[in-house]
C-alpha cells in the first residue's frame, strides 16, 4: 500500500489559486516538509537513547502492518534498539495472507476469454498452485494493473462487452476504495463489474495472535493508516482482555521510534492502554463517512489467512445488497486443488515465529524474482523487506565482512 | 473528485470520504482515495515535543552543529574504531 502526504485542491472552488506559481512552490516545500521532518536523524538518535534508558528488561513488540515492517528494516530502526527489544513482524500484508485457493480462483477467472482482470501491481507475481497472474497475461489473458479500483470501474464502462473483475485485496485501509467501486457500479447499473473479495481485519488478527499457544508478543504497534479509517475505538477491550499495550503508530522513522518508546514505557510501568502516537492523522472515531459505506457494502465473515488458517469473523465479504457484484458468485470456479511449496515457511514468518532469514530457502530457492511465497513478493512482505535491504547475512558473515574491510583499510 | 498535488505530480483523487477538506489542506491518499486530513497544528506540536525530548542533556542545534559534534564524539560505535579522532592521529 502506498500512502502519500499531499495537497488536495478542488478545481471548482478556487481555480486561480490552484494554478498560482507561488502557492505551488509553497505547497511543494511544505509537502516535503511534512515527510522529511519526521525523518530527522538527530532526533531519532535521541529517541533511541530514551528507549535505551527506559528498557530494563527484554520485550517483544509486534508491528502489525507490513508497511511498518518495511520502514523499520529500511531505516534500520530495529538496529537502533536495545538488544532486548525485539520487533516481531506481523501478518499485516494483505497480499501475503490472501489464501492460495483465492489466488488460484483469480488465475482461473483471469484466464477466461472476455474477462479483463484488474489488480494492484504487487499481486501479479504472487505464486498460485500453478503459475501467477503474469503468466496468465503472458499466455494471452487480459490482466491489467490499475492504480485505483475506480480505474477498473471506468474500464467496465468503456468495455460493455467484457466482464471486468477487480481483485479486492486488503485491510481496512483499502476497503473504502473497493466499497466505493461496487457502490458506484451499482448506482450506474453496471452489469459487467465484479469484485473478487479478500478483505481482512486487524483486531481479530491481534486476538488470534494473543490467543495462540506459545505467543511471545507483549505489545503492539497498531497500523496507523488502518486506524485513519477505523479509528481506535475497537481496541480498548483488546488491551484490557489480554493486558497488552496497543500504540497507534505511523510510518516515518520518528513515528515508529515514538510508538516503540511508548510501548516500552507502558510495558516497564506494567500498564496496558491504547495510545495514539499518530495524532496528526488518526482520531479515536476514525473516518465516519468511510465506516458508513463500509457497513453498507460489506458484512463480517470468517476468513482463511494464508499461512495462518481460518480466523473467525476476521474479514469482510459483500453484503446481501451487493452480492450480485461478487466475482465468486458470478464465476462459479470449481475443481481447485491447492498445493503450497514444501520449502516455503511464509506461515511461520507471518505468525512472527521465525525471521525471514531463518528460512532455508530464503535468498536461495526463493527471491523476489522467483518467489515461493507471497511474503517475498509484496512491498509489504517481511521476506521482501529483508531481501531488498540486505538482511540476509548472518552475524558471523557480517563480522567477517567487517574485518575484511578493516584489513583492506589497514593495507 | 478533486485534484491533489503529490509533490509536483497532480492526480485526480476521490474526496468523498473527506467532505470537509478545503483547498490547501494536506491529506493521506491511498489507491486514489483521500482517507484523512492531516491536522497541521498537531503535526507541528508533535514535532515540537520530539525536539524537546532529551533536550536537557544537550541543546539541539543545526545540522552543521550535529555533524561537528558527531565528528568529535561519534554517537554510535564504529566497528573498527577507524572513525575516532585517536585513529586519525595515529594514521597521520
Amino acid at each position: 500500500m502506498r500512502l502519500v502526504v499531499s495537497h488536495p485542491s478542488r478545481t471548482n472552488k478556487d481555480a486561480a489559486r490552484v494554478g498560482h506559481p507561488l502557492l505551488y512552490a509553497w505547497e511543494l516545500f511544505a509537502g516535503m516538509k511534512y515527510l522529511t521532518e519526521f525523518r530527522n536523524g538527530e532526533i531519532a538518535q535521541r529517541m533511541a537513547r530514551e528507549i535505551h534508558a527506559l528498557a530494563t528488561r527484554p520485550w517483544k513488540i509486534m508491528e502489525v502492518c507490513g508497511g511498518q515492517t518495511h520502514s523499520i528494516i529500511k531505516n534500520g530502526i530495529d538496529q537502533m534498539l536495545p538488544a532486548g527489544i525485539e520487533m516481531i513482524h506481523g501478518p499485516g500484508c494483505p497480499v501475503c495472507v490472501t489464501p492460495l485457493e483465492l489466488i488460484d480462483k483469480a488465475l482461473a477467472i483471469a484466464a477466461q476469454p472476455g474477462v479483463i482482470f484488474c489488480s494492484f501491481g504487487d499481486m501479479l507475481r504472487v505464486p498460485g498452485t500453478e503459475g501467477d497472474l503474469f503468466q496468465v497475461k503472458g499466455a494471452g489473458g487480459d490482466v491489467r494493473v490499475v492504480y485505483s479500483p475506480l480505474d477498473a470501474v471506468e474500464l467496465a464502462v468503456k468495455n460493455p462487452e467484457k466482464q471486468v473483475v477487480f481483485f479486492g485485496v486488503g485491510f481496512e485501509t483499502t476497503a473504502p476504495a473497493n466499497a466505493m467501486s461496487v457502490h458506484l457500479a451499482k448506482r450506474r447499473g453496471l452489469k459487467n463489474y465484479s469484485l473478487l473479495v479478500s478483505h481482512v481485519l486487524v483486531p481479530p488478527a491481534i486476538e488470534a495472535i494473543m490467543g495462540s499457544p506459545g505467543n511471545k508478543v507483549q505489545g503492539f504497534l497498531l497500523a496507523g493508516h488502518v486506524c485513519s479509517v477505523m479509528g481506535y475505538w475497537e481496541y480498548p477491550p483488546l488491551a484490557a482482555k489480554y493486558g497488552v499495550p496497543l500504540v497507534v503508530t505511523g510510518f516515518e522513522p520518528l513515528d515508529l521510534l515514538d510508538g516503540i518508546r511508548r510501548a516500552v514505557a507502558q510495558l516497564e510501568a506494567g500498564r496496558h492502554e491504547v495510545e495514539n502516537a499518530y495524532e496528526r492523522i488518526v482520531t479515536f472515531e476514525g473516518n465516519r463517512p468511510a465506516q458508513k459505506l463500509l457497513s453498507e457494502v460489506f458484512e463480517v465473515t470468517d476468513r482463511a489467512w494464508r499461512g495462518i488458517g481460518v480466523i473467525p469473523n476476521s474479514g469482510w465479504r459483500l453484503s446481501a445488497a451487493y452480492r450480485d457484484f461478487d466475482a465468486e458468485e458470478r464465476f462459479q470456479i470449481t475443481g481447485i486443488h491447492t498445493q503450497e511449496s514444501p520449502l516455503c515457511r511464509a506461515g511461520d514468518v507471518l505468525r512472527g515465529a521465525i525471521k525471514p532469514a531463518e528460512c532455508a530457502a530464503f535468498g536461495k530457492e526463493c527471491t523476489p524474482r522467483h518467489p515461493l511465497g507471497a511474503t517475498m513478493v509484496s512491498s509489504e512482505g517481511a521476506c521482501a523487506a529483508y531481501y531488498n535491504y540486505g538482511r540476509f547475512l548472518s552475524a558471523e558473515e557480517l563480522a567477517t565482512a567487517g574485518s575484511g574491510l578493516t584489513r583492506a583499510a589497514n593495507a | 473528485m478533486g485534484r491533489v498535488n503529490f509533490g509536483g505530480v497532480v492526480k485526480k483523487v476521490c474526496l468523498d470520504y473527506v467532505p470537509d477538506v478545503e483547498v490547501g489542506d494536506y491529506t493521506i491518499v491511498h489507491v486514489g482515495f483521500a482517507l484523512s486530513k492531516i491536522d497541521e497544528e498537531t503535526a507541528l506540536k508533535t514535532l515540537e515535543d520530539f525536539r524537546a525530548m532529551g533536550a536537557l542533556d544537550e541543546e539541539l542545534g543545526s545540522e552543521e552543529e550535529a555533524f561537528a559534534r558527531a565528528a568529535v564524539a561519534p554517537q554510535s560505535a564504529c566497528p573498527d574504531g577507524s572513525c575516532s579522532v585517536e585513529v586519525h592521529k595515529t594514521v597521520n
